[in-house]
């Protein structure tokens, strides 16, 4: 097997976790789908590294893991301040900005 | 397998190979449930499920210390979050997987396979083939390699990832921090409150008894024989997770005739 | 020497200043201020005279260069002068009149209580006008030809309280502007063609430039020329500006400024002999107002303006010279100074007259003034004497060159110039008697004005009867005085340069028509006003008698032509304004307002339609990467 099947695998995980965010209304799950892509990224990373021999690639998706870590934190505290306000989790709920 | 990804092949071993397009299509059934499940539990589970293949994928290419920092962090740290605010918020009931915004739909299918193929047609039209594999770099072990990597190259970037989980962190706490701005209401005034509304005067009914097991799902008969939610609590009646029992007795009492029926049957077989 | 060119200007120039801003002060002394100023600009001219004639002929042109003005580039301007005879001819002209009228106007403004404000306008104008002609190049020209407009607004307007001369004073300013357009496009059209507008490099290069430049040029400065000197088409204003106080007709309105036309043009010779056609279209214009401005005369009952028609016809005259290439321009400044005396003169006497019949200006109500004022008689009628040209006077000897001139210009052109030129001599012979008759000969005719008031007739002060006497002389003497031994023509030969053309009729032949045709005039005017007394109130009278009773419809036809059809031309152009510029930018508008209402339904505030629009454009991006890969 050529392992550039990981990047094709990472590919499909994105573009799974992309329609995620455009489909799900329910924002802890489109934020699910954010950590999947972010991880699909990762994957691609690793394969990466494999494929040039060096370690900078799982240095970034270490990286990546840490950002997600901060962003996970910070999101889900929105969601949480959002639904005492609103009373639902839904991102169509919160749809204020426009005229 | 170890071995496979250290050395410089363009082409894994048979067995990495069975492992891939197993745990791979796991993967992307777990990714597609993810998106697909209606109750976002259920979604977190299987998040979880493709997380820890990824893991097992990391540990294939030779990221061990990756793999096991996904399983810690990811699996263990991040999805558990998830699920802690799922309980917090989102047990009030399905999601409802109709769509509301028109041509949403249309357009994200169409988004989506657009971008899926060009990805896959850019991966593809790469060319890429040749692997140089790990060796010569973990030569001196792998986690030094990559602490030796994170301390001298990528110390800033380092340095100010670990300001933003303080800030993180801080953010957080302010964003769910609640300041009480008046004082907490009294027993006494909350008494008066609820006489003033004139709702519910006395305590909330006590619910049902059913004596099988703890019974906090079964709604309390009134007088005239007709179950009250009232007794049941708020939570469970959102999930509708009341449990009616209305039937129970007769089908306990055929359960117990049939059991006694065996038994003199036995008996007058026997005889 | 040279330095004291500036000083010419400077004087009046600080008069001007002083009497403008000194204040309540110098009420008492002002006129003698103003007056004195114009004096000592005189008494330079003089003394620049003699130092002039002390010189070869060759070497009397005098250059004082000042500072640079603008300088920008190749744009250079200087403050510079430049004096030669010419030049020092209209010196001596406007310092001279001017200091006579400064005199005058002691006597004439002395009952107003602004006659400071009176004399620092005055100050103003000499300043300017000499400035215009001093000036070495046409840029300073143009700055003086501003400056005598200026005043000449100032002065028509001067008493603005009655609604007629403030009206007057605004027609003057914008006809002048018109035909101050021209002057700035000629010196633009200067600039293009030889990179400078300083006389002597302009007139060195003329050669190098085509016919057709040379000729729009001529054609924009003679336009220039037509405004300030009120020549047809834009004649309509000098009428009107009778209304400023009689002095200010007599220097600005007859005696200098309306002159600096024919000044521009002799100054410009070098253009206009290069450009044939632009000259003919000058002598046709001065042979057009001539006749025109002798029309009008014969029919005004107003003296001033009667005199004013006369005016336009004299400048007629003189253009029509100027136009006649170098056997013409030392006739025209001839013509052009004698004018000066006689016809300020005539003014003056008018002025007089007016100042002895409580401001009646309708020579139907004079009659029989000869016996009460008889300096103004004898000064009035040696002017007139000169004006219409009678043997001996001044009049004689410079109508008759410009006549003569006029045949010699040959072929069918100069038969119809030279018939104009005579035809021209027989109205004026007619219109000035015509007033002199109606003024002071006949029975009385005065009448009580308005209020009751009989006017007094009597004779004016020391102060205004002493410019007539010295005038009248200068109208006696002045013409035989150049004419004889060629004084005048050798004075300007060589700024103007010589040329002798063949008149198909001699000399002797000229003369002796003039005369005719002066008695011809004189006796009709004789039969009309002399032998049977004279309506107070004027008959009906011919066509061509109301024609020239409303200046020929000049009014009427500007309002017709110009009026109407700038109303016209400003409808179309609001209608044009309406319905295509602002249909362009309205359409515009509605066509970006309705856009935006259709884009403003992508901004629905959902974040899931933001998030497919960004993922629509990943999409895209990328694809535009594979595309230029593969490319």
């Amino acid at each position: 097997m050529n392992p550039v099947n990981y990047l094709y695998l990472a590919a499909l995980l994105f573009t799974i976790g992309a329609a995620g965010v455009l489909v799900r209304k329910n924002a802890i799950v489109l934020f699910m789908c954010i950590e999947l892509m972010l991880n699909a990224c990762n994957l691609a990373f690793v394969a990466f590294s494999r494929m040039h021999g060096n370690l900078d690639g799982q240095i970034i998706a270490f990286f990546t893991m840490v950002v997600a870590a901060a962003e996970v934190v910070v999101g889900l505290a929105i969601i949480v301040s959002l639904f005492r306000t609103r009373h639902s989790a839904s991102v169509d709920d919160a749809s204020l900005m426009k005229l | 397998m170890s071995a496979l990804a250290a050395s410089g092949a363009t082409l894994t071993s048979t067995g990495e190979a069975v492992q891939f397009w197993v745990l791979g299509t796991v993967a992307v059934i777990g990714a597609l449930c993810t998106v697909l499940m209606r109750k976002a539990v259920h979604s977190a589970l299987c998040l979880a499920g493709t997380m820890i293949i990824l893991a097992v994928f990391y540990l294939a290419n030779g990221a061990y210390f990756l793999g096991v920092v996904q399983v810690i962090v990811y699996t263990g740290a991040i999805m558990m979050l998830f699920l802690f605010v799922v309980m917090l918020v989102g047990v009030t009931a399905a999601d409802s997987l109709k769509e509301t915004l028109k041509g949403q739909r249309w357009l994200a299918v169409l988004c989506g396979l657009g971008f899926g193929i060009l990805l896959i047609a850019g991966i593809a039209n790469a060319g890429l083939t040749h692997f140089n594999g790990l060796g010569r770099v973990n030569s001196a072990g792998h986690v030094q390699g990559l602490a030796e990597l994170i301390f001298t190259r990528y110390i800033f970037a380092f340095e100010i990832t670990g300001a933003l989980l303080i800030t993180a962190a801080v953010g957080a706490m302010v964003l769910t921090h609640r300041e009480r701005t008046e004082r907490a209401a009294t027993q006494r005034e909350l008494a008066e409150k609820r006489v003033r509304e004139g709702v519910q005067l006395p305590p909330l009914p006590a619910p049902g008894v059913y004596a099988r097991h703890n019974a906090v799902d079964v709604a309390g008969l009134l007088p005239d024989g007709t179950p009250s939610e009232l007794t049941v609590s708020k939570t469970l009646r959102a999930r509708g997770q009341v449990r009616d029992v209305s039937g129970q007795a007769l089908e306990d009492l055929k359960a117990l005739e049939q059991a006694s029926a065996e038994r003199l049957g036995r008996e007058e077989a026997s005889k | 020497m040279e330095n004291l060119i500036a000083l010419l200007i400077a004087a009046p120039l600080l008069g001007a200043v002083v009497l403008l801003c000194g204040g309540r002060r110098l009420d008492k002394a002002g006129h003698w201020l103003g007056t004195l100023f114009a004096a000592v600009s005189f008494g330079i001219g003089v003394a620049l005279f003699i130092d002039m004639l002390g010189r070869s002929a060759d070497d009397r042109t005098m250059f004082q260069r000042l500072y640079t003005w603008i300088p920008v580039e190749g744009f250079q301007a200087d403050m510079a002068f430049q004096l030669d005879q010419l030049s020092l001819t209209f010196v001596l002209l406007i310092s001279g009149v001017g200091t006579l009228i400064h005199i005058y106007s002691i006597g004439y403004m002395e009952h107003d209580e602004r006659r400071r404000r009176f004399f620092g306008y005055l100050n103003l104008f000499v300043a300017a006008m000499l400035l215009l002609v001093l000036a070495d190049n046409y840029l300073l020209l143009y700055f003086g030809w501003e400056g005598v407009g200026l005043a000449s607004y100032l002065l028509i307007g001067f008493w603005q309280h009655k609604p007629s001369a403030a009206t007057a004073a605004k027609k003057a300013f914008l006809v002048n502007r018109v035909g101050d357009i021209g002057l700035s496009i000629a010196i633009m059209l200067m600039f293009t063609t030889f990179g400078t507008f300083a006389f002597g490099p302009v007139f060195g290069a003329v050669g190098q430039a085509s016919e057709g430049k040379l000729t729009a040029i001529g054609l924009m400065l003679l336009l220039a020329a037509c405004g300030k000197s009120a020549q047809v088409p834009l004649q309509s204003w000098l009428g009107d500006a009778m209304e400023g106080p009689t002095p200010v007709s007599a220097l600005i309105h007859a005696a200098t400024m309306v002159t600096a036309g024919v000044y521009l043009i002799v100054r410009s010779a070098a253009i206009f002999n290069g450009a044939p056609d632009a000259q003919l279209v000058v002598t046709v214009v001065g042979a057009v107002t001539l006749l025109f401005g002798a029309i009008v005369g014969c029919a005004k009952d107003d003296i001033k303006k009667a005199l004013a028609g006369s005016t336009m016809s004299q400048i007629g005259y003189m253009i029509l010279a100027a136009g006649l290439g170098p056997i013409g321009y030392v006739f025209a400044i001839m013509h052009l100074v004698t004018h000066g005396f006689f016809k300020a003169g005539l003014f003056l006497g008018a002025g007089s007259v007016m100042h002895g019949m409580n401001d009646e200006v309708d020579m139907r109500r004079y009659g029989g003034l000869r016996t009460y004022m008889p300096i103004t008689f004898v000064t009035f009628g040696l002017g007139y004497l000169a004006i219409i040209g009678f043997p001996g006077l001044s009049g004689f000897f410079s109508k008759d060159k410009i006549i003569e001139a006029a045949f010699a210009k040959g072929g069918t052109e100069g038969w119809i110039l030279g018939g104009v030129a005579l035809l021209g001599a027989a109205i004026t012979a007619f219109y000035m008697t015509r007033v002199m008759l109606l003024t002071f000969f006949g029975e009385k005719r005065w009448q009580p004005d308005a209020e009751g008031h009989a006017p007094h007739p009597h004779e004016s002060p020391k102060s205004m009867t002493f410019p007539m006497i010295v005038l009248a002389f200068g109208s006696v003497f002045a013409g035989g005085f150049f004419s004889i031994g060629d004084r005048f023509v050798d004075w300007l030969e060589p700024v103007t340069g010589e040329a002798h053309g063949n008149p198909p009729i001699s000399a002797l032949t000229v003369t002796l028509s003039t005369m005719v045709v002066l008695v011809i005039g004189v006796a009709i005017a004789w039969g009309m006003y002399g032998r049977k007394p004279v309506p107070v109130v004027a008959p009906r009278g011919s066509l061509l008698t109301r024609a020239a009773r409303r200046d020929l419809y000049q009014d009427d036809f500007n309002h017709v032509v110009l009026v109407r059809g700038g109303e016209h031309l400003t409808r179309s152009l609001v209608y044009v304004d309406h319905s295509l510029v602002d249909g362009v930018v309205n359409g515009t508008a509605a066509s970006v307002g309705g856009l935006s209402g259709r884009l403003r339904k992508l901004q629905n505030g959902y974040a899931r339609s933001y998030a497919v629009s960004m993922f629509g454009g990943t999409a895209i991006l990328i694809a535009a990467t594979l595309l230029m890969r593969a490319v």
